[in-house]
């Protein structure tokens, strides 16, 4: 009877362009071989821009024979776009894979286990570790997820459930706080707190200033979070009977809970590796110290700060292998963020 | 008559009124969305408190001398100080206008290709990865712009030197390049550009798409398409991204701390190794100020707070505002 037609792809490549495609890649591919062997250009970056050079060529010329001016801009414009993506990504991998070379070197089993009281950056790899590091950073870290979560929560509460008077205020200030350079939250609290107050440098009082970093991260993401919970949740809530407080603290904020740990999480990422307030305020200890309010407190950034500014060629590999610590946690976190996010999507 | 009225239930007042839980839930809600307010007029008052003396002293000189000098008698007492910030002020700009400069066309062709040349597999992952790479903390990038980095500029600054030395910009000794301005905006740019690529590729994303396939069934190839119709659309949100950038760039201590010689003259010659930042400037002579010296340290700042937040006050009117140009 009626023929119902197969659907198609006309938009598709035929196989025929497709292999043009990759002769004149491959083809690029030799010409830029040749030309760096041929001529006094040498090394990797002359392979990697005679490559992009090339290839824009090959390309419009290929394009512009088979379909005018138009076309042959077009492929120029294609190779200088994914020559944008390739210099992007380029540093995030040379940083990856400095720090992990490098630092592996330093890595060994004491790291964990011992602290630098007994020894200097510049001693053998195998004296000293990073335990007062590792705790120092926890303990900041604890203290100003303690501080800053409440108030970033509420913060994004008031934007999202309230939307009171001050709504569009309070918005516009959270996005100038998360603009505040982590120097300027150092030195406020150095004026504010450290001074006039307890005149000695505490873990305690770096994480004040890290808390100030890290409530607008965690504020914006509740509020997006927060904004995702669907209106009838709350409607619901209301239609139960439920005053605004139940319903905010039973209905939507359980809903918001994975949101709200990413929020958390990528606010632990955010000043985890935060050097300056720290280099003004807790004054760095080598030991391991359980007590944030009194006495000098080391941490992950001082600890590579101080092996990196000492010099020695030990003391450098000790800054990497601190980094590669530093930027595994950072890693991990955000691999953590991304799995409770993509999980709650396919949940929906 | 008098039984069924005692069957009618009294009428119930309606009113709005919350109850007290919901008042004092509101409260403590409303109390906490205040604390920004709270936190940053804090900072301005308590650096401004601090740092009022200085400014008093130096008046308008605090931002237009360079010389950052304090001299005290034996006792510990200041016999005379000069405290100014113009070429820290230069150093910043310099510094940031170079990211900036570096930064905004990579990052745009970058969201260009994320979202309309890149496959979607492909897509997801460098999100992810250009999302984490602005989490990196700021001491890593420093640390390999000083090691990694510089070496390779060096090498780049000796050929340049060598067949290009010509040109007056290209005199110099390529170890005075190593750790010049130029430099240290190439390592901020690296910071910047995936705060500079998100923000363009959300509003790149949100380019009409009746109008996107208008373009190409008017036969317009890729690039013409995106040059009629995503570029308008984003020009103003790529404006925001590149201030936000900016006032992340100016504001940055560690990174250029590393990188940057440090010199108290005014230089404007991007490839000289001379410079500095405010922010650098604190950790620099944090360290062995008297109370006198720490004073100016707020008053920097004091200026320093202003400046980014001024930026970041424009980028923010501008990313908001987005979205309803374009042909």
């Amino acid at each position: 009877m009626s023929q119902i037609p197969q659907p198609g792809k006309p938009w598709a490549l035929t196989p025929q362009a497709r292999i043009k495609e990759v002769v004149l890649f491959l083809g690029t591919l030799l010409l830029t071989v040749a030309l760096v062997q041929f001529t006094p250009l040498k090394g990797k970056l002359a392979y990697f821009f005679s490559f992009f050079i090339l290839y824009a060529t090959v390309t419009a010329v290929a394009q512009y024979l088979a379909r005018g001016k138009a076309a042959a801009k077009d492929a120029i414009i294609k190779t200088v776009v994914v020559l944008g993506a390739v210099v992007t990504v380029l540093p995030i991998l040379s940083i990856i894979v400095t720090v992990v070379s490098k630092g592996a070197a330093g890595i060994h089993f004491g790291l964990f286990t011992t602290d630098m009281s007994m020894a200097t950056p510049t001693d053998p790899l195998s004296n000293g570790g990073l335990l007062h590091a590792i705790t120092g950073t926890l303990t900041l870290v604890t203290i100003s997820l303690v501080l800053s979560v409440p108030i970033g929560i509420l913060t994004a509460l008031y934007l999202t459930e309230i939307k009171g008077r001050f709504m569009g205020p309070i918005r516009f200030l959270v996005q100038a706080m998360s603009g505040v350079p982590s120097i300027v939250a150092g030195l406020f609290i150095l004026s504010a707190v450290l001074y006039p107050i307890t005149k000695s440098y505490s873990g305690f009082m770096g994480a004040l200033a890290l808390t100030i970093l890290m409530i607008p991260t965690i504020t914006r993401t509740s509020e997006e979070v927060l904004l995702l919970i669907p209106n009838d949740l709350r409607e619901a809530g209301v239609a139960l009977g439920g005053t605004q407080w139940r319903t905010v603290a039973m209905i939507v904020l359980p809903a918001a809970r994975s949101g709200l740990v990413t929020a958390m999480i990528l606010g632990v990422a955010r000043i985890a590796g935060e050097t300056a307030p720290i280099l003004l305020l807790t004054g760095g200890g080598d030991k391991v110290n359980p007590n944030p309010f009194s006495g000098s407190l080391g941490s992950l950034p001082y600890y590579i700060w101080k092996s990196f500014n000492a010099g020695s060629p030990e003391a450098i590999t000790r800054a990497w292998a601190g980094l590669l610590v530093l930027l595994l946690v950072v890693l991990i976190l955000f691999t953590l963020a991304r799995l409770l996010t993509t999980r709650k999507m396919k949940a929906r | 008559m008098s039984q069924t009225a005692g069957l009618i239930p009294a009428p119930r007042e309606l009113t709005t009124e919350p109850r007290k839980s919901d008042k004092v839930f509101r409260g403590v809600v409303t109390a906490g969305g205040l604390s920004s307010l709270l936190i940053l007029g804090l900072i301005a008052i308590f650096l401004g408190y601090r740092g009022f003396e200085v400014l008093r002293e130096e008046g308008l000189g605090f931002i237009t001398n360079s010389d950052w000098s304090i001299t005290t008698d034996e006792a510990g007492n200041v016999t005379d100080s000069n405290f100014g910030l113009a070429a820290m002020l230069v150093g910043t700009i310099l510094c940031s206008l170079v990211a900036v400069v570096i930064a905004v066309p990579i990052s745009v062709l970058t969201a260009i290709f994320l979202n309309f040349y890149c496959p979607q597999w492909m897509k997801k992952f460098l999100v992810a990865i250009i999302d984490m790479m602005a989490a990196f903390p700021s001491i890593l990038f420093g640390i390999w712009g000083f090691l990694v980095l510089m070496p390779s500029v060096e090498y780049w600054a000796k050929l340049i030197h060598k067949y290009l030395g010509f040109i007056p910009l290209f005199e110099l000794k390529p170890y005075i390049v190593t750790r010049s301005p130029f430099v240290a905006g190439v390592v901020l740019a690296i910071m910047i550009i995936p705060i500079i690529t998100s923000v363009s590729r959300e509003i790149f994303a949100q380019a009409p798409l009746d109008r996107i396939q208008a373009a190409y069934a008017l036969g317009a190839t890729r690039w013409a398409m995106i040059k009629a119709v995503v570029i308008p659309y984003g020009r103003s949100g790529v404006i925001g991204g590149a201030m936000l950038g900016l006032g992340r760039a100016m504001g940055e201590t560690v990174a250029v701390f590393t990188v940057l010689n440090i010199v108290f003259q005014v230089n404007w010659h991007v490839l000289l190794g001379a410079g500095g930042n405010v922010a650098s400037l604190i950790i620099l002579k944090f360290g062995d100020a008297s109370p006198y010296e720490i004073k100016a340290l707020m008053a920097a700042g004091l200026i320093l707070f202003l400046l980014t937040l001024v930026v970041n006050a424009a980028a923010n009117f501008i990313v908001k505002n987005t979205g309803k140009s374009g042909r």
